[in-house]
């Protein structure tokens, strides 16, 4: 076995095993959890470099399984992937260092460790997948072992959010079947293709072609949140703070936009979905859910719910630039799985340490908070900062580049829709900024100290959004430096337009 | 056809060793155990070699005593009698060993005493009915499973037990008349019981119409679709645990597997074209009607009953699928029967272990026990995944491709049932996963040694239905082999 073959495998197995494996371990052997934990994750880590560093030369990495006769599972390393493999692995790096901070002592550790691990290899999976088939596998994987990170407290509010979210993903997971099945039905097995396969196939009735990619954005649809399948999201919400953090940054509703990103331009081909007609239907949702999501933030007085409804509004973004015809406007949806990642991870890992450390979960309360946590609140700040847009953070320049390809793709409502969207993004965030660093404070701050000497809380949990937030700040000033997300982006795009 | 030496040597095992076994364990009942435990691991071993012999040398006939047909009884092993023996040698092993541990637990030395010359008689039954290549012989099995079934269903004990063996005795009898019926009028026409050589009489006509229409309404109640389902789920939910798995793994389809028989080497191409639809939409709705159900059932036993009738209906939604594209269909068909025998032969072992350690198996009550047994309700949720048909599975692999055949043959309406059906089932599967994420303690402990030898053969039967999901490869090959129905497994339209 060669690396050119066995690499997309290893790198699913480095957090399969892992989890697989602490389920085996005891609850109690937590030191023995953590180690293996952070392995996989280490291994992951330096099993992506390699893979970005051959992708970048052009190297082709590929296994394959055949399940039956015509039916491939395939895992292959293309640029789009190694993003999403790079994000979800760097993410889930700082997440299981949260995650062990912010869990200490509580119940059942083992079992969310392993699930965990679980929901990261499903995302892995997804992002590697080489066709619909795969990329389904690992869709409905997905599902499955977030359930039980959903409803982990074991209350009777997280196990109805628990059934709201199957229902949801599972009448998601239904109609992406259908989609894909319908498509393997009259195209054959389709390994996705940059530029698009189905393209080339004259002989495919378009209304059928038409009626799929609607099933299969539908299904894609609910996990990436696009309105009306976005219900499940804010009322998921009752999960701890780490499986939050990962969930809205990475693993579920970047699942579903990674999903809407493969179809546009690894299916249907930019160039030919544009021909069918879809792209403006799908930017049109992707407007509507991006306003309509930051309308509901601004009435959400607990912090996290806030925080989902902004990702149901910034997720769309992605798709919005998908759905706009050019290059500027896809570098901008595609750069921004990556730039909201970072972003919404910091806000979950600060909304985490908020209710940890003060037992903090509505906006009201968080009066002054800015004194008692600065670390985390400026990483809180950094991170609405560039959700908001501002130069020269990340936010800034997904914005930026969405802009001037609505521009050039000449749908100048686009513009619009982002001035809007950014000024709503103002709108719920600067207030709770000006509560948080101006008001004062109007409670007396627990004097609980779970920090050692000086922090304001355990290391573990002040690491992470530091890390995130300078992420945040690093990736928009160091845009243009090779292997930047940006820069890489464009890598991509430059091979899905090329003809 | 000159019969080959392998299959010489191993044919008379798979009904004599058990059968063999059967007699040995009731004269010693001491030994009962052990001697029941022995023929299923070599029943596996037999089976297993004889499965690889048809992977590489194709079909196999025999004629016992040396005497052909018709006058002799001739025996035959194709890749389908192979897939269905194999999944009789793994459910009836797991079964088994779980067995051991249940009615040692259970306090009731009798009833196991009872127990293995029952069970190993209908292992050997079942063994028969797979290689029975005439319709007489299907009927003597038939009858002999069905014997065997009834008296271990009685073993329930207690009144509900007694009540559902009655009338699973009842049914059983109703059925094999009817279809002891169409095998005389097929014998008055042709002269012969022979599925090998059937069609040179048999013109399709009134007559043949008739006895087919007999033997199938027969089957179609020992098969359990609705509308003759009524007496499956008390027979399956009272029955001692071991037992409903083997009743809802293996006896069920045990009729399904001589319809497609009848239906597809008995009968000419062509006569079943008129009635295809008629187990296609009775199956759609026992996929709804037992899913229904299932999600209204309060008991855990009750509920994976009605699964059974629900997924039943899967298997007659193929026939006209199957009259359409082939292969296709009856190869999703053959996966769904061999991924559903795997997790419903776990599921019921699972809910026999729930029985045992909380004393009830009441799902709204089952918070704590699923806490006290975290390995059991982990094999209950991989069982569950393959039955819904999520990735990876035995049972996704058997939906695609039933799915890609109703939708290359623009069947919607079978799409439409496949995919509600799917939802419906996981909406009751998950119901009792739930469980196992409630707040909640406190349940009497049992015996860490006992219990393991309860909850290893289930998690073994549902980690095989997830890992069938990867190695389906092997008897997609199996399954063509001699198969009455051809073309591609997958289909599409060529550019």
């Amino acid at each position: 076995m060669s690396l050119s073959n066995s690499l997309p495998a290893l790198i699913l197995f480095s957090s399969l095993l892992p989890g697989l494996l602490i389920f085996l371990l005891g609850e109690r052997n937590h030191r023995l959890r953590t180690l293996i934990n952070l392995t996989g994750a280490t291994v992951k880590l330096l099993l992506v470099v390699i893979m970005i560093t051959g992708v970048a030369g052009g190297q082709h990495y590929e296994t394959r399984l055949t399940l039956l006769p015509g039916m491939d599972l395939v895992l292959n390393a293309d640029a789009l992937s190694v993003l999403f493999v790079t994000l979800s692995s760097a993410l889930w790096f700082v997440t299981t260092i949260y995650a062990v901070g912010y869990l200490e002592g509580s119940p059942h550790r083992s079992r969310f460790f392993g699930f965990f691990s679980l929901c990261v290899s499903a995302t892995m999976g997804i992002a590697m997948a080489g066709n619909m088939l795969t990329f389904l596998i690992f869709y409905e994987l997905l599902t499955l072992v977030t359930y039980p990170l959903v409803v982990h407290r074991g209350t009777a509010e997280s196990l109805k959010a628990g059934r709201t979210y199957l229902t949801y993903t599972m009448a998601g997971g239904g109609l992406l079947l259908l989609g894909v099945a319908w498509l393997r039905a009259v195209a054959g097995p389709l390994d996705f293709t940059e530029t698009g396969v189905l393209s080339s196939r004259g002989d495919l009735d378009p209304a059928v072609l038409s009626m799929i990619f609607a099933l299969l954005i539908a299904g894609l649809g609910v996990k990436a949140a696009l309105v009306p399948f976005h219900g499940w999201l804010p009322k998921a919400m009752v999960a701890p703070a780490p499986v939050s953090a990962l969930l809205h940054a990475v693993a579920v509703v970047k699942a579903g936009a990674f999903g809407i990103v493969r179809v546009v331009y690894d299916v249907y081909g930019i160039e030919f979905t544009a021909q069918l007609g879809l792209l403006t239907p799908l930017a049109v949702v992707a407007a509507f859910t991006i306003i309509y999501g930051s309308i509901k933030a601004l009435y959400q007085d607990e912090l996290k719910k806030r925080l989902a409804y902004s990702t149901v509004s910034q997720v769309s973004y992605i798709a919005l630039g998908t759905a706009l015809f050019g290059p500027t406007a896809s570098v901008g949806g595609i750069v921004h799985l990556v730039h909201q990642g970072v972003m919404k991870i910091t806000l979950f890992f600060c909304a985490g340490n908020l209710a940890e450390a003060q037992g903090i979960h509505h906006i009201h309360q968080m009066n002054g908070i800015g004194r008692r946590m600065p670390l985390t609140m400026t990483t809180f700040t950094i991170a609405s900062l560039g959700m908001i847009g501002v130069p020269p953070l990340a936010g800034f320049f997904s914005k930026w580049y969405l802009g001037s390809g609505g521009l050039e793709a000449g749908q100048d409502w686009v513009i619009a829709v982002l001035i809007v969207s950014s000024l709503l993004n103002a709108g719920y965030f600067l207030p709770v900024l000006y509560r948080v660093w101006f008001l004062p404070s109007d409670g007396s701050w627990s004097k609980r100290q779970s920090g050692s000497g000086c922090l304001e809380i355990h290391w573990t949990l002040l690491l992470p959004p530091v890390i995130t937030a300078s992420l945040v700040v690093g990736v928009g000033l160091l845009a243009n430096a090779p292997f930047s997300p940006l820069e890489w982006t464009r890598l991509i795009v430059s091979r899905e337009y090329d003809q | 056809m000159t019969p080959l030496s392998a299959m010489e040597d191993l044919w008379p095992a798979l009904l004599a060793l058990p059968l063999g076994a059967a007699y040995l364990a009731y004269l010693i009942p001491s030994w009962a155990k052990r001697i029941g435990l022995l023929s299923c691991v070599l029943n596996a071993v037999v089976t297993l070699s004889l499965a690889s012999t048809i992977h590489t040398d194709g079909v196999q006939l025999h004629a016992v005593g040396g005497w052909a047909a018709p006058l002799g009884i001739m025996l035959r092993v194709d890749g389908l009698a192979a897939v269905m023996l194999l999944t009789t040698a793994l459910v009836t092993l797991a079964a088994g060993v779980y067995a051991g541990s249940y009615f040692s637990l259970g306090g009731n030395q009798n009833q196991e005493r009872g127990f293995w010359p029952l069970w190993l008689f209908l292992l050997a039954a079942l063994n028969l009915l797979f290689v029975a290549a005439d319709l007489f012989n299907l009927y003597v099995t038939l009858e002999l499973m069905g014997i065997a079934a009834v008296a271990l269903v009685a073993m329930g004990g207690g009144r509900t037990a007694l009540t559902a063996a009655l009338r699973y005795l009842l049914v059983g009898l109703i059925g094999s008349l009817c279809y002891l019926l169409g095998v005389g009028l097929i014998y008055a026409m042709s002269g012969s019981v022979d599925l090998l050589q059937p069609t040179d009489a048999l013109l399709p006509g009134p007559a043949f119409g008739m006895a087919l229409a007999l033997m199938s309404a027969g089957l179609l109640f020992k098969a359990g679709l609705f509308p003759f389902h009524f007496w499956l789920p008390p027979a399956h939910a009272n029955a001692p645990a071991p037992v409903s798995a083997m009743l809802s793994a293996l006896v069920v389809e045990a009729a399904f597997y001589i319809l497609l028989r009848l239906w597809f080497e008995l009968a000419p191409a062509g006569t079943l074209y008129t009635a295809q639809y008629l187990p296609g939409v009775l199956g759609a709705v026992a996929v709804f009607w037992g899913g229904w159900n299932a999600l209204r059932a309060t008991r855990l036993k009750m509920m994976i009953a009605y699964s059974t009738v629900s997924q039943l209906g899967y298997l007659f939604l193929a026939i006209p699928l199957m009259v359409k594209v082939g292969l296709a269909a009856w190869g999703g068909a053959v996966l769904l029967v061999l991924a559903h025998a795997l997790a419903k032969g776990a599921m019921f072992l699972v809910a026999g272990t729930v029985l045992l350690v909380a004393g009830h198996d009441r799902i709204a009550d089952l918070a704590g026990t699923a806490k006290r047994l975290p390995l059991t309700m982990l094999s209950f949720a991989l069982a569950g995944v393959s039955l819904i048909g999520l990735p990876p599975s035995g049972g996704f692999l058997a939906k695609w491709l039933l799915f890609n055949a109703a939708i290359y043959t623009e069947q919607w309406w079978a799409v439409l049932v496949l995919l509600l059906g799917s939802l419906l089932a996981a909406a009751y599967i998950f119901k009792v996963i739930a469980c196992a994420f409630v707040q909640h303690d406190s349940t009497k402990r049992i015996g860490a040694d006992a219990a393991a030898g309860l909850e290893w053969p289930a998690f073994a039967l549902a980690l095989l239905a997830i890992l069938l999901g990867f190695f389906a490869s092997a008897f997609s090959e199996l399954l063509t082999i001699g198969s009455p129905v051809v073309g591609p497994l997958l289909n599409e339209r060529s550019p």
